[in-house]
């Protein structure tokens, strides 16, 4: 549960800032671009156990001073470097999604590129995500019982040490129950977000 | 001195060249109507203007500078000059309030609250008191249209441009938006409107301009131009036009 909440608070900043890195226009930021891009190809084709296993046991065996040797940690490095990858795609199709008039209608009153990302075309996006962000986190947060691989303790984990302590395998259920616990109110949160936001924009429309 | 000078202006999307040397002057407080069938060049030359379309050849001056030169600080140039648009592109998810403080708050730098009383006189002034805190999706598109102009308004422009501001509304609305640019030309605000509606343009305007083809083929003051073009072209136009009981 930690590691997810971590790992989420960080995602969404980096994702954001990635696909806004890759919306950027013009031959200058073509370089950007490109390596925005190659990021997220690689990292979504990347099976995560591997990236885990390889950061998590990979980083600390490299017994390099300065680096932290927490399994936990290098969790999250993995978690945040996988979803960031998919988060980003997500963000970026609500980037897209805004119509280009917004944008220059934005402009046209004398608005910085910045200035109309921020006010206008971002919160739209964002709001146009919800449902599909949480679709990713539901899966982040799945994705955390594969930290467990490499020593962090994480509900899946702490069940398995029960079950080989006395056979009880009801503590796999217990586990099961203890991430569908976290995810159905997050659904249920999100779509009480898009029906306010809903219900705000429309309410007494014909 | 004129408000705006157009010279050579050029333009091409690709191999579409929709600009071929555009010629303009428009003098301060004067009301010029760009008239034309659609694909004339109308728009592309008010989005010119405002920088929202980057110049191929040619050069625009507004209020004695050179809006066209490069280096030139196209933030502060857009925010003297006013853009309506025929979809009004609002901003969906910010109230009517919100909609019109967003650039004075951003872009001019006015406190939440000094903006706040500007757009509440501005829309007063407009009919428009009791939107203040709708959203646009709740507005009529001829309310959302004077929200738009509202919106343009609020930066105290000395130039508006109106892009076929009336096209997309239902006919019985297209009148309050009418009232609101008469109102305007009657302050003395210099406009330059592209529009389909002849007997607006036949009022409003000081001086109509006939699009054809990416370049001014006619233009005079409204009596004569439809009553007695000149140009084989211009009266194809305006037979279609009446044809279409539009004038």
């Amino acid at each position: 549960m930690k590691i997810f909440c971590i790992a989420e608070a960080i995602i969404l900043v980096t994702a954001l800032a990635l696909a806004v890195l890759r919306s950027l226009p013009g031959p200058v930021f073509f370089p950007v671009r490109v390596l925005a891009i190659a990021y997220a190809d690689f990292f979504r084709g990347v099976p995560t156990i591997l990236v885990i296993a390889l950061l998590g046991f990979g980083a600390p065996a490299l017994a390099i001073d300065g680096i932290p040797t927490s399994t936990t940690f290098w969790g999250v490095v993995s978690l945040v470097l996988i979803y960031t990858a998919y988060v980003s795609e997500v963000y970026r199709a609500g980037i897209e999604s805004v119509h280009p008039s917004q944008e220059a209608a934005a402009r046209s009153l004398g608005l910085t590129r910045g200035q109309a990302l921020a006010s206008v075309v971002l919160p739209q996006a964002v709001r146009r995500v919800i449902p599909p962000l949480l679709n990713d986190f539901i899966g982040l947060q799945k994705d955390t019982a594969l930290v467990g691989i490499v020593g962090a303790v994480e509900a899946f984990k702490q069940a398995q040490i029960e079950v080989s302590a006395d056979f009880n395998f009801t503590h796999y259920l217990v586990a099961a129950t203890l991430f569908v616990a976290i995810t159905i109110p997050l659904a249920r949160f999100t779509d009480w977000l898009v029906a306010r936001d809903r219900r705000r924009r429309l309410a007494g429309a014909a | 001195m004129s408000a705006v000078t157009i010279e050579g202006l050029h333009k091409r999307f690709g191999r579409n060249e929709v600009l071929r040397g555009i010629d303009l002057d428009v003098a301060e407080h004067e009301v010029v109507c760009l008239i034309g069938a659609s694909g004339s060049g109308k728009s592309t030359l008010l989005r010119c203007v405002n920088l929202l379309e980057p110049v191929d050849r040619g050069r625009i001056v507004v209020g004695g500078e050179e809006i066209t030169s490069p280096g030139v600080d196209v933030n502060r140039i857009r925010r003297g000059i006013g853009i309506v648009f025929q979809a009004y592109n609002l901003f969906p998810h910010m109230s009517v309030l919100e909609n019109v403080t967003l650039a004075p708050r951003k872009a001019l730098g006015l406190s939440r609250r000094e903006a706040a009383e500007q757009a509440t006189e501005l829309l007063a002034r407009f009919g428009l008191a009791d939107k203040r805190d709708d959203y646009p999706d709740r507005l009529s598109g001829g309310q959302q249209q004077r929200v738009a102009i509202v919106r343009a308004l609020a930066m105290r422009p000395e130039l508006m441009l109106l892009d076929e501001v009336t096209s997309a509304l239902d006919p019985e609305l297209v009148a309050e938006v009418l009232r609101v640019i008469r109102e305007l030309a009657e302050g003395g605000m210099t406009m330059l409107i592209a529009t389909h509606e002849m007997g607006f343009a036949r009022d409003i305007a000081g001086r109509v301009c006939f699009l054809d083809a990416g370049v001014i083929l006619e233009q005079g003051p409204p009596e004569r131009i439809f009553s007695a073009p000149e140009q084989p072209r211009t009266r194809q136009f305006l037979d279609r036009i009446i044809e279409a009981g539009r004038l």
